[in-house]
């Protein structure tokens, strides 16, 4: 292996200052669990890290406007552990909760859950439900994108090379709010998603969906934001018929391929399986029942 | 290109050693300082054999860097013994016979303890969810679950 030199900034500046300096061969090493596997398979043969998680507004997180910023470089097990944000936002839970053992969530990031780009990353369909945001730090100063946004095909990203995504943005929620996610993977544990689906929604007080964002993860080349699905829920009590609705209009937005973990046809069908059963936990939890 | 000098602490003792960028803690845990008890199963982050912890937080040490080490403080499972004196997670899995060769059986314990400090009376499907990053091509899980349960209860006198 070639050598490499390792940074640990602990500014903002100081990380975006050292990316601009390397030409595109830095990498930023948050938790590492994506970039040193590729790093010893030879397939990312950087000449600098950038090692994130010195840098405090990236490892943070704090209640904001209502809502919740946390660090791109929070680990999994962090965000886990957060009571406060694990209340909020059941369905973001969901969705880090099935990124890998404990092991890895002890150190794997959302921001690099995000950045890794990969369609079947859990807590992306999750967040994008959520409606989160992320705050982009470049050469040019600070620019904020929807997660939808991000990825742009797998391993993809819109980020330019000298940009670091710094932390995320969960809004404030309305009462009457639930969301969740949910994969299938053969195994329970340790699996990469076949399908995901993610569902948040608000009710009013007669319990009338006024709002709903649905998302899909690996059934296209990124995961992708469903609106036809949720404008099935929206004005709705969430009831069987806006629950067949929502099904079909998750399945027809599939664009999945064919492999060895599921068929184009299953990934299809199982989308809208998924979508309503979220939908269903997410409306228990808009309702407090769970 | 100089290699990075890095302080940190092992087991409680602080220690510094030399390592190049790419060198991962296990390889600087094995090869530079010594501690062969944590393991190389896979080298990815799969099979939970080199299981540590670095400031309480378990994770694999394959997929650390050594020189993220710096100022931090890692456990690895040289440090479960008092001396001669076994940990009770170690004496449950003689008793239950929970391991054949052995090799998953350090990560194990280390995981099995960091569970048990978070939750010390897990269920048996804690146990199982939270071992899941820990792969035992012997066992088949069962003697292992049932040695931590019991370790379990007797750490909580119960």
């Amino acid at each position: 292996m070639r050598e490499m030199r390792y940074e640990a900034p602990k500014t903002l500046e100081t990380a975006l200052a050292l990316l601009s300096g390397a030409n595109g061969r830095a990498r930023i090493l948050a938790g590492g669990t994506d970039l040193l596997i590729g790093m010893r398979a030879g397939r990312v043969e950087p000449e600098l890290l950038v090692d994130v998680k010195g840098i405090p507004e990236m490892t943070s997180i704090v209640a904001e406007n209502g809502g919740f910023r946390f660090g791109a470089a929070v680990t999994g097990m962090e965000l886990l552990e957060h009571e406060a944000f694990a209340k909020a936002w059941p369905g973001v839970i969901d969705g880090v909760k099935l990124i890998g053992s404990i092991q890895v969530k002890g150190r794997a990031t959302v921001g690099g859950n995000l950045c890794n780009a990969s369609p079947a990353a859990d807590s992306v369909p999750a967040l994008i439900a959520a409606g989160a945001s992320v705050s982009i730090m470049g050469p040019n100063g600070k620019r904020e994108a929807r997660v939808e946004d991000v990825a742009t095909g797998p391993g993809q990203t819109a980020l330019a090379r000298d940009e670091i995504i710094t932390s995320f943005i969960l809004p404030r929620r309305p009462p009457h709010s639930g969301d969740a996610y949910l994969r299938f993977t053969p195994r329970t544990e340790m699996d990469i998603a076949v399908v995901g689906a993610g569902v948040n929604l608000t009710l009013d007080e007669s319990g009338v969906c006024t709002q709903a964002r649905v998302s899909l993860g690996a059934v296209a080349a990124r995961a992708l934001l469903v609106p036809e699905a949720a404008a099935a829920l929206i004005g709705t009590r969430v009831e069987a018929a806006a629950l067949e609705r929502l099904a079909a209009a998750a399945s027809a937005a599939c664009r999945p391929i064919d492999d060895k973990r599921g068929t184009i046809e299953f990934r299809i069908k199982v989308a809208g399986v998924l979508a309503r059963r979220a939908a269903e936990i997410a409306l228990a939890r808009a309702k407090g029942k769970i | 290109m100089a290699k990075h000098r890095v302080t940190t602490t092992v087991n409680g003792d602080r220690v510094e050693f030399l390592c190049e960028t790419h060198q991962s803690l296990l390889e600087v845990l094995r090869d530079e300082l010594g501690l062969t008890g944590t393991k190389e199963g896979c080298g990815t982050g799969d099979c939970g054999a080199c299981s540590i912890t670095m400031d309480g937080r378990l994770m694999c040490s394959c997929l650390v860097l050594g020189v993220e080490a710096e100022g931090k403080s890692i456990q690895t499972i040289e440090s479960m013994a008092a001396g001669t004196k076994l940990h009770a997670l170690q004496r449950k899995f003689l008793e239950h016979a929970a391991l054949q060769c052995g090799i998953c059986t350090p990560g194990i314990l280390i995981a099995a303890r960091s569970l048990l400090e978070r939750n010390p009376d897990p269920t048996e499907e804690e146990v199982r969810y939270w071992l899941a990053g820990n792969l035992c091509r012997c066992t088949g899980y069962h003697k292992i679950v049932d040695a931590v349960l019991d370790a379990a209860r007797e750490m909580r006198g119960a």
